[in-house]
């Protein structure tokens, strides 16, 4: 909150933390309802997640959704606050989603061991999946973030 | 124990608890009639907020809620203490009162809400620490098997439930006159904690069964619990965001401020 959220610099700001949040609750959901409710492959518990896993667990469950909701009021107020195109927004949510997903599949599987991507033999094929989608999403992301806000940055209001 | 009192103790908690509410319900739609008269109509929405928020908590404490084990439990839980707060904070009984009242007691009334104590318990953090707290001693002590023992302690728990509930609710989102007002963030803060503890608390029932309770009950109960809780926490966010949205509109020159100090 270094520049009022009116000026410039600080809607530019704005879209940017709007569109990681919303990513970032787009992650969350994703792994939520795919993983665990349609695919069953992660476990609602594991029964040996260890409590900090559990303490992970239960923010970023509450994280996503506040970030998902946040995240879209904070994109209709850059919108009503006007004057800046909020095209580059897409390539933040792609950042938001892909930061999470590096997260979710080193520090919650690997450190915290809240649940394995899949209770498989070849269980490396799956991380190793994992982490490269969400080094795409990453990359992809600050791309279209870059060209797009460039662009932006001198389109009439 | 005596074998009549093993399976159905007598319920105190129906009665006490949804006769309380139809009180209040009846003094609101009273209060409504009062300022309509004085020319000042009231909006027919938070009317209708009253009446769900009364019916969703009448249906929670409603005998029938009481068979089913842990699973209803449950229901009934989320209907009590997450639900029914919403709406019945949405239906901002405290700004009708404060219209329907004489002056004189209106003025009481604002006199009392402007006060340290009320200061203190509508801060979200005490709130929060009311309503969560409550959680975990529920579920995390004995207390759970002890209240279907005892009718008192029946109506203790769910009353507290909806109390702490709803003082929670009306802490994060302010809707009614608020004389000590907390900024977006520290409520954001505090709603982000809360959400925290309730999902933590779910995924340690599921592997923690209260005393009691069958593990298979446990873990659909659990899983309720969590994700039947996001549904209605979804809808609190949206509120809140909402709040926030209003608040911080910009303002042309010519505007009045939206929130006079």
């Amino acid at each position: 909150m270094a520049s009022p959220p009116g000026s410039r610099h600080g809607l530019r700001r704005r879209l940017l933390t709007s569109g990681v949040l919303f990513g970032i609750g787009v992650a969350a959901f994703v792994d939520e309802s795919v993983f665990h409710q349609l695919l069953h492959w992660h476990h609602f518990y594991d029964l040996s997640t260890p409590t900090v896993g559990l303490v992970s667990d239960g923010f970023f469950h509450a994280f996503g959704w506040f970030a998902t909701v946040g995240g879209l009021f904070l994109l209709a107020d850059v919108r009503r606050r006007g004057g800046r195109s909020i095209a580059p927004w897409w390539g933040a949510v792609l950042m938001g989603a892909g930061g999470f997903q590096l997260f979710d599949g080193t520090i919650n599987h690997k450190a915290f061991r809240i649940h394995q991507i899949r209770y498989v033999p070849d269980l490396f094929v799956y991380d190793a999946v994992w982490l490269v989608v969400a080094l795409l999403l990453l990359g992809g992301g600050a791309w279209w973030w870059r060209r797009r806000d460039e662009r932006g940055a001198h389109a009439p209001a | 124990m005596h074998p009549h009192d093993a399976g159905a103790p007598v319920d105190l908690t129906g009665p006490v608890l949804g006769g309380a509410l139809l009180v209040l319900l009846a003094g609101y739609l009273a209060a409504i009639a009062v300022s309509r008269r004085r020319g000042r109509p009231w909006p027919a929405w938070r009317t209708a907020c009253a009446e769900a928020g009364v019916g969703v908590a009448a249906v929670a404490v409603a005998p029938v809620a009481a068979v089913g084990g842990f699973v209803a439990h449950m229901w009934a839980h989320l209907l009590l203490g997450m639900l029914a707060p919403i709406l019945l904070v949405l239906a901002a009984p405290v700004t009708l009162a404060l219209r329907a009242l004489p002056a004189a007691r209106a003025r009481r009334l604002s006199r009392f809400l402007a006060s340290r104590p009320i200061r203190v318990l509508t801060h979200p953090a005490v709130a929060g620490t009311l309503d969560a707290g409550g959680l975990w001693l529920l579920y995390g002590t004995g207390l759970y098997a002890a209240m279907h023992h005892d009718p008192g302690l029946h109506l203790l728990v769910h009353a507290h439930v909806l109390a702490a509930g709803w003082l929670f609710t009306a802490s994060v989102l302010r809707v009614d006159p608020d004389p000590h007002p907390v900024g977006h963030r520290t409520r954001a803060l505090v709603l982000l904690a809360f959400l925290t503890l309730h999902a933590i608390l779910a995924k340690h029932l599921y592997a923690h069964p209260p005393t009691g309770v069958p593990e298979a009950q446990a873990q659909a109960g659990a899983q309720l619990m969590y994700y039947g809780g996001d549904y209605i926490d979804v809808a609190l966010l949206v509120l809140f965001c909402l709040d926030w949205y209003r608040r911080t509109a910009p303002t042309r020159a010519s505007a009045p401020a939206a929130h006079p100090a």
